[in-house]
């Protein structure tokens, strides 16, 4: 299989990462193609926001191998890696009075060299991803005032301006409502389809992982269960020891994607 | 309503510095033409035929060191108080808040007690051995204030204050410790220099100092649109690509510089750096390619007219300039500590 992939996308060969003393990540294998949707899922704590980190060049060193693009993680430069690939954080952090206007601009940074100002092409790109993430009406309010699933709609408009080979999303629909959600990763689809962008989803919905993810990646404990296409890896067996929870799976019968519903621990086993 | 904010440009920018150099400018010639002797504007500007070279003397000699020292001072921590905001995410940082002038202070203070600073030979040298001092003082005071405040990591602001609070109360008992072993002309020294006050030197200091803090001012400028990227925290900056460790530590070693060059030879001018940075951001924006150098001629402006203040308030008598930068920055802090949200820009 490894020798089968080609090198233009994100290549993981059994990666390993500790907090100190404290293994997070175990010896990792996952790839992510051009094109391609990858969702990365599994429990709280498994590693899934850690393997973000790494992969984004913020939690550095590692063991293993990571390539993005064929070059080894390892040997780039923090803006290089910021040129290549572009993360949609969980908890997005601001500071002072900048709009959502200017924060996407930041997405520009690792694209300008020293004191340059944004040209004009940079504050059209801007502006066309604050479009396209449904963030345009509130390009001049500064973000603190904006509500949490608006400031994740601006995050993700900077991700785009970055112009990435690959976006990492980790739990980028957290405080969005179920509109707001479809539109973002219809989004996510679209700029995969059109501009070959490799994404890697971090989920905690198992449905919109269903309904928009080539490929699964099941992680517990730092290392990786299960993987393949969604309708081969969502089964009652793996979700259940993934997740140490009984989950019901079936098949939509509108879409033909794979459903799953959580199930009461507290419901009798018939 | 608030007018939508256009986003930087270089003509925004040269338009900033052109409005505050002529604030500055202007804050100068109020500073050289008001004081306790002769001579006004008239007598700089248009020398009397026949008044030989008096009064014009006094202005040039006497009155601008201490005008320009003023404005390198206030200029300094100004910016330190900029960049340090920039690197917590929070606006209540500034070099005395931090514990950062504290540390300078026993620096400058232990200088004096080891005889290579004051009145002595170093001063020949524009107090160089005090500079270097006040310098490691606040380095170390900074890192130190950083590890005890980082908490699994990150850093709670109210941690960040209470930390620097307490330093500073510490510096103060150190100090007072420091003056009653120093003998009485060290003493007097010691006294003098620490109460925040513009001395009257020669121009060699200024040029010194002129030379340190230009070059810590403009090493600072040339970072600043990293400084953008680091308002989304560690994490995003590196995302973005800055190198957040570089930053850090540039940050870290130049915003000392300036403090304990300022401190080394006004004492403690507290919260200069929290009061115009802020009034900056609400007129110009939060960009720091805008901030950082009108924070410079913005902060050089403030204290030139706050020491022209302490000049004249009392006459005959003088005020130390930093009752005043005190008087109206202490409120200030109380206000910006009620006012602003606590939510995620502290965090």
């Amino acid at each position: 299989m490894s020798s089968a992939e080609p090198a233009g996308g994100i290549q993981v060969r059994n990666l390993r990462f500790s907090y100190g003393e404290r293994p997070v990540l175990a010896g990792v294998d996952l790839s992510v193609r051009p094109g391609e949707i990858v969702g990365l899922l599994g429990p709280n704590g498994s590693g899934k926001s850690t393997l973000v980190k790494v992969l984004s060049g913020v939690l550095r060193p590692y063991e293993g191998s990571a390539t993005l693009a064929g070059r080894e993680l390892k040997d780039m430069a923090t803006r290089d890696v910021a040129r290549t690939l572009a993360v949609v954080p969980q908890e997005p952090v601001f500071g002072f009075s900048f709009n959502a206007l200017e924060v996407v601009l930041m997405g520009r940074h690792p694209h300008l060299a020293g004191l340059a100002f944004e040209s004009e092409s940079d504050i059209a790109k801007a502006r066309t991803a604050l479009q396209r993430c449904g963030a345009l009406e509130f390009a001049h309010r500064p973000v603190l005032e904006l509500s949490a699933g608006e400031r994740q709609r601006v995050v993700a408009a900077r991700a785009l301006a970055q112009e990435p080979d690959f976006l990492l999303l980790d739990e980028p629909s957290s405080f969005m409502d179920i509109r707001h959600q479809v539109e973002l990763y219809d989004l996510i689809r679209d700029q995969s389809d059109n501009e070959a962008t490799g994404v890697m989803a971090v989920l905690h919905d198992l449905n919109i992982a269903a309904e928009y993810c080539d490929r699964i990646y099941l992680l517990k404990e730092g290392r990786i269960l299960a993987s393949g296409p969604t309708a081969e890896v969502f089964t009652y067996a793996n979700l259940k020891a993934t997740f140490d929870t009984d989950v019901y799976v079936d098949v939509n019968a509108l879409t033909g994607r794979m459903l799953v519903v959580p199930l009461s621990q507290r419901r009798k086993p018939r | 309503m608030r007018t939508a904010r256009k986003p930087l440009t270089a003509a925004g920018l040269l338009w900033g510095v052109v409005i505050l150099t002529a604030v500055l400018a202007c804050s100068i010639l109020a500073g050289l033409s008001t004081g306790g002797g002769e001579g006004g504007l008239r007598e700089l500007l248009f020398p009397a035929a026949g008044d030989g070279d008096g009064t014009r003397q006094i202005l040039l000699q006497v009155r601008l060191p201490r005008v320009l020292l003023a404005a390198l001072i206030g200029g300094a921590l100004t910016v330190a108080g900029a960049v340090f905001q920039a690197l917590l995410r929070n606006p209540l940082a500034d070099p005395f808040v931090l514990g950062v002038s504290g540390g300078a202070s026993i620096g400058s203070v232990l200088a004096v007690l080891a005889g290579i600073g004051g009145t002595g030979a170093g001063m020949a040298f524009g107090l160089d051995g005090r500079m270097l001092f006040a310098f490691l003082g606040a380095l170390g005071a900074l890192i130190l204030i950083e590890k005890i405040a980082t908490v699994d990591g990150s850093m709670s602001v109210y941690t960040l204050l209470l930390t620097g609070a307490i330093f500073n109360a510490f510096s103060g008992a150190l100090i007072y410790f420091l003056q009653s072993i120093a003998s009485l002309e060290q003493l007097h020294d010691i006294v003098f220099s620490l109460m925040g006050h513009v001395p009257s030197t020669g121009f060699g200091t200024v040029a010194v100092l002129a030379i340190g803090i230009l070059a810590a001012v403009l090493y600072l400028f040339l970072q600043a649109r990293d400084y953008n990227a680091m308002t989304l925290g560690e994490e995003g900056a590196t995302q973005l690509g800055v190198d957040v460790e570089r930053v850090k530590r540039r940050t870290f070693v130049l915003g000392s510089l300036l403090t304990g060059l300022a401190v080394s030879v006004a004492g403690l001018v507290g919260f200069i750096g929290l009061v115009v940075p802020h009034m900056l951001r609400l007129v110009l924006g939060p960009d720091h390619r805008m901030l950082i150098p009108c924070s410079f001629l913005g902060g050089a402006s403030f204290l030139v007219l706050a020491d022209l203040l302490a000049r004249t308030v009392i006459l005959p008598g003088e005020l130390p300039v930093g009752v005043i930068t005190a008087l109206v920055g202490g409120p200030f802090f109380l206000y910006l500590l009620r006012t602003r949200r606590t939510g995620h820009e502290f965090r």
